[in-house]
C-alpha cells in the first residue's frame, strides 16, 4: 500500500539564520527511515513519466521501488547504470522541470521527491560500500577528454566502463569544473567532487590538470602526434557576459565567475587561502539564474546585505526553486522588474551606487517570455560596494581558434548533431555548455553520454 | 615536473628563475604568459615569459618581489618545484614583416621586452631598444639587451645608469631626429607605458603594450584581466596581453590593477614577518 500522503517529507537542513554564517552543506539529507517512507509515495507507474523528463534517463521508477524496500545499494547500482555522477546531481538538478515536473504524484500533491531520494541513495552509498568497482579490462583504443566538469567526466566515465584508456585534460589546478570552481561548498561539497572523481580514477581514467587544450597541446597534436582516436571537447562556458553599461568596471564589480571562483576554487573565504576577495557591506547581485543565487548566497556568507536585480518578475526566474527559496530564507531581497542602467563609483575608482530602473512586462519576445521595457521616469539608485553581474558566458575562444575546420554557431557554440554530438571533424565529439552555452550539470551529463555511446560505436565499427 | 633548475638574482628585488616544462616550451612565443601557483593554498599568479628553450624544454620567468605571493616564489631553491605551472597563454607578439622597431621597456618589464627584442633582432628587423630603470642597481638584462639590438638606449631616473631621464625622452628625441618605426613595442609600469603611448600617438606611429592586469584562471573564464579598448571590454587573458596602445583606458586600467592593494600590502607584511620568525 503506497504511502498517499499529499505532501513531500520535508529536507532537514541547517536554519536559515546559521547557514547565512557558515559555507557548510544546507540540506542534510533523508535519513533511512525518511527515505523509505518517501519512497512509498511512488506509485510505481506503468507510464513512467518521470525517467522521461529525465536527460539521462535514470531507471527512477525501479530505484525508489528498492529504496522502498530498505535495498539501497541496489538502489545505487541502478542510478549508476545511468549515471557517472549521483551525489551530484541528486543535489543540483532542477528536478521541479525534470523528473519531479512529470511525477503523477504532483497533480494532487507533491511529487515524490525523487532528487532527495537520488541523493540519500548515492550518500548512503558513499559512506557504507567501501569497495571499489573493478577496473575493466582495456580495449587499447584511447580517448581524450577536454574539460573535467560534468559532461567530461560522464562521457570519461562511461568510455572508462567501456574499456577504453581515458584520459581527461583540466585546464585548471583542479579536476571538477563548474562543480568546484562554480557551485558553492555549502550547495555541493568539494569533498563530494572528489569522490566521483576518484571513483573515475579507479576505473583507470587519467586525470592531467594544468593542461589548456588550445594553447598547452592542440586537439589535431592529441590525435597525430598522442595517438587519440576520439577526442570530446567539454569545454564548458566561456567569458562572462557584461551589460556594456557605464561603471562596470569599476572596483568591486565582478563577474559571478570570478567572484564565485574566488570562492569556491581559490578559498578566498578561509584564512589560510592567499587570494583576496571583496567582502561588502551592501552586495548588488544582477540577474536570475542559479549562478546569480550562488553569488548573492556566497556574498550573503561573507556577512553582507544582498540584493538581487532581476529585470522580470519572480515567475520567470531561471534559477531552481529550492535555490530562489534558499536564498529568500538566507534575508537576500529580491528586486523585480528591475534593470541597471549604471554603475556609480568615488573618487577612488571604487563602486558606491548601481542605478536602476523598473520594468514592466511587454510583448512576448522570441523566447515566448514577455520581454521587459522601461518604465518612464522610474530610476533610482541602491548602495552597493560591491556588484556581481551574472548574466551568463559566451563561449571560450581557444579550441575553435586553434581547431581548424571545427564548426561553430555565430555566437560561438560548437556545432554538433544533436543525437551523437559529433562535430563538423571527424572524430570530434562536444557537448555541455561549450555547445548549448550556460545550462544545466544534467544536460551537460546527458550530452557527455551520448557523445561516449557515439564515439564507442564508431570506435567499434573502425575496429572491425 | 616544473623544477626549479637555476634561479638568479638580477638585482635586490628582481629574480630569474627557469623552470623545467617541456610542454610549454615547446610552445612558448615571445608575449605570452604562464600562471603558477607556489603551494597548495596560494593564488594563481600570471608571469610572462622571459625566455624558452625547446631543446632543454624549459621556460625561464622574472619576477620582481612585491607581494606575499613572490616572497613566497622567492623562498624556493633551486631543485624545488612550483606547484602548479600552466601555459603558455595569450597570444604571442606580432611580428611578422616588421623591419624597424623601438622597442621601450622599464623596471622589470625589460624582462618582458627582452625575448620580443631578441626575435625581431634575429628576424633581421632594425630594433632600438629603449630600457629604462629608477637607478643602476636596478638594471637588468643589459648584456642580453646589448647583444640583441641595433641600438642600445640605457636611461636611468637619477642618472646612475646611462642618460638621466625618462624612456619617452629618449624615444621622442630618436622620432623628432627623423627616425621612423614600424611599430613601437612597449612593457613596462601602466604609467610609462601609458605616456609612450601619448607620445607616440601624437607622431602617429602604431604601439603595441603589454597588459599585466589581475587574472585568476587565465584561460578565459572569470573576466577578472578585462579592461577597455577601443571602448569595448576586452580580457587580456585571450584577447591579449597585447593591445593597440592608442586605444587602452590606462587610467581605468591603472585603477583596476589596485584592487587589491591594501590586501595585498598587509599579505605581504604578514609573509615577511613570518619569514622573519622562520630565520631567527
Amino acid at each position: 500500500m503506497p504511502n498517499m500522503s499529499k505532501v513531500k517529507h520535508p529536507m532537514p537542513s541547517q536554519a536559515p539564520d546559521v547557514r547565512s554564517g557558515n559555507f557548510s552543506e544546507v540540506a542534510l539529507g533523508y535519513d533511512a527511515a525518511t527515505a523509505i517512507d518517501e519512497a512509498q509515495r511512488c506509485l510505481n507507474c506503468k507510464q513512467r513519466f518521470c525517467v522521461s523528463g529525465c536527460p539521462v534517463k535514470i531507471e527512477i521508477p525501479e530505484f525508489i521501488r528498492q529504496v522502498a524496500g530498505g535495498h539501497f545499494e541496489e538502489a545505487y547500482q541502478i542510478i549508476a547504470r545511468s549515471s557517472a555522477l549521483p551525489a551530484v546531481c541528486g543535489r543540483v538538478c532542477p528536478q521541479e522541470s525534470q523528473c519531479e515536473g512529470k511525477c503523477v504524484r504532483g497533480r494532487n500533491g507533491d511529487p515524490v521527491g525523487i532528487g532527495r531520494l537520488e541523493r540519500f541513495v548515492a550518500d548512503w552509498h558513499n559512506e557504507n560500500v567501501k569497495e571499489k568497482a573493478p577496473r575493466p579490462e582495456s580495449n587499447g583504443h584511447k580517448v581524450a577528454v577536454i574539460g573535467s566538469g560534468p559532461s567530461g567526466l560522464t562521457c570519461a566515465g562511461d568510455l572508462a566502463r567501456l574499456g577504453y584508456e581515458v584520459t581527461v585534460f583540466e585546464a585548471l589546478h583542479l579536476a571538477g569544473g563548474v562543480l568546484v570552481y562554480g557551485i558553492p561548498e555549502f550547495r555541493l561539497p568539494k569533498a563530494i567532487v572528489q569522490k566521483e572523481i576518484e571513483g573515475l580514477k579507479d576505473l583507470g581514467v587519467k586525470v592531467e590538470t594544468n593542461v589548456v587544450v588550445g594553447k598547452t597541446i592542440t586537439i589535431d597534436e592529441l590525435m597525430q602526434e598522442e595517438g587519440f582516436e576520439a577526442v570530446f571537447i567539454g569545454s564548458g562556458a566561456g567569458l562572462p557576459k557584461f551589460m556594456n553599461i557605464p561603471g562596470e568596471n569599476l572596483k568591486g564589480v565582478y563577474s559571478a565567475n570570478e567572484f564565485l571562483t574566488r570562492i569556491n576554487l581559490m578559498k578566498a573565504y578561509l584564512p589560510g587561502s592567499d587570494t583576496p576577495i571583496q567582502h561588502g557591506k551592501n552586495v548588488a547581485v544582477v540577474g536570475g539564474g542559479n549562478v546569480a543565487m550562488d553569488a548573492a548566497r556566497c556574498a550573503r556568507r561573507l556577512g553582507a546585505s544582498v540584493t538581487v536585480i532581476y529585470r522580470r518578475t519572480e515567475a520567470e526566474l531561471p534559477a531552481r526553486h529550492e535555490e530562489v527559496e534558499h536564498a529568500m530564507e538566507e534575508g537576500i531581497v529580491f528586486k523585480f522588474l528591475t534593470n541597471p542602467t549604471a554603475i556609480g563609483g568615488n573618487e577612488d575608482g571604487w563602486v558606491d551606487t548601481i542605478t536602476c530602473q523598473e520594468m514592466e512586462l511587454g510583448e512576448p519576445d522570441a523566447s515566448g517570455r514577455r520581454r521587459p521595457v522601461p518604465k518612464e521616469g522610474s530610476a533610482f539608485d541602491l548602495p552597493a560596494d560591491v556588484v556581481i553581474m551574472a548574466l551568463g558566458t559566451s563561449p571560450n575562444p581557444l579550441i575553435k581558434s586553434t581547431t581548424q575546420g571545427l564548426e561553430t554557431q555565430k555566437w560561438g557554440g560548437i556545432v554538433v548533431e544533436e543525437a551523437t554530438g559529433k562535430t563538423s571533424r571527424e572524430g570530434i565529439y562536444a557537448g555541455g555548455d561549450a555547445v548549448t552555452g550556460a545550462a544545466t550539470v544534467i544536460l551537460a551529463m546527458g550530452a557527455g553520454k551520448t557523445a561516449a555511446a557515439a564515439i564507442h560505436e564508431a570506435l567499434q565499427k573502425k575496429a572491425e | 615536473m616544473n623544477t626549479i633548475l637555476k634561479k638568479q638574482s638580477l638585482n635586490p628585488t628582481v629574480t630569474l628563475m627557469t623552470v623545467k616544462a617541456p610542454l610549454i616550451a615547446r610552445k612558448a612565443e615571445p608575449g605570452q604568459f604562464v600562471i603558477l601557483r607556489v603551494d597548495e593554498n596560494g593564488e594563481r599568479i600570471p608571469l610572462t615569459v622571459a625566455d624558452f628553450d625547446r631543446e632543454q624544454g624549459t621556460i625561464t620567468i622574472i619576477y620582481q618581489i612585491v607581494g606575499a605571493t613572490t616572497k613566497k616564489l622567492d623562498q624556493l631553491r633551486e631543485g624545488d618545484s612550483l606547484h602548479d605551472f600552466v601555459g603558455p597563454l595569450g597570444r604571442a607578439t606580432h611580428t611578422e614583416g616588421l623591419k624597424k622597431v623601438a622597442v621601450v621597456g622599464g623596471g622589470v618589464g625589460c624582462a618582458i621586452a627582452y625575448p620580443v627584442t631578441k626575435k625581431l633582432f634575429e628576424q633581421g628587423a632594425h630594433v632600438d631598444a629603449i630600457v629604462g630603470f629608477r637607478s643602476k642597481d636596478l638594471v637588468i638584462l643589459e648584456d642580453a639587451f646589448a647583444a640583441h639590438s641595433t641600438r642600445l638606449f640605457r636611461m636611468s631616473d637619477d642618472g646612475s645608469w646611462g642618460e638621466k631621464g625618462l624612456v619617452t625622452n629618449a624615444l621622442e628625441k630618436l622620432i623628432q631626429s627623423g627616425e621612423t618605426y614600424d611599430e613601437v613595442i612597449t612593457i613596462g609600469p601602466l604609467v610609462m607605458m601609458k605616456f609612450v603611448c601619448r607620445l607616440t600617438k601624437q607622431y602617429g606611429i602604431k604601439t603595441i603594450a603589454s597588459m599585466n592586469p589581475i587574472m585568476i584562471d587565465g584561460t578565459g573564464m572569470c573576466g577578472g584581466c578585462r579592461l577597455t579598448v577601443g571602448g569595448k571590454t576586452r580580457f587580456a587573458c585571450v584577447d591579449g596581453p597585447e593591445f593597440d596602445g592608442h586605444e587602452i583606458d590606462f587610467d581605468e586600467a591603472i585603477a583596476r590593477g589596485r584592487t587589491y592593494a591594501a590586501f595585498e600590502r598587509h599579505a605581504y607584511e604578514e609573509a615577511c614577518s613570518l619569514f622573519a620568525k622562520e630565520v631567527r
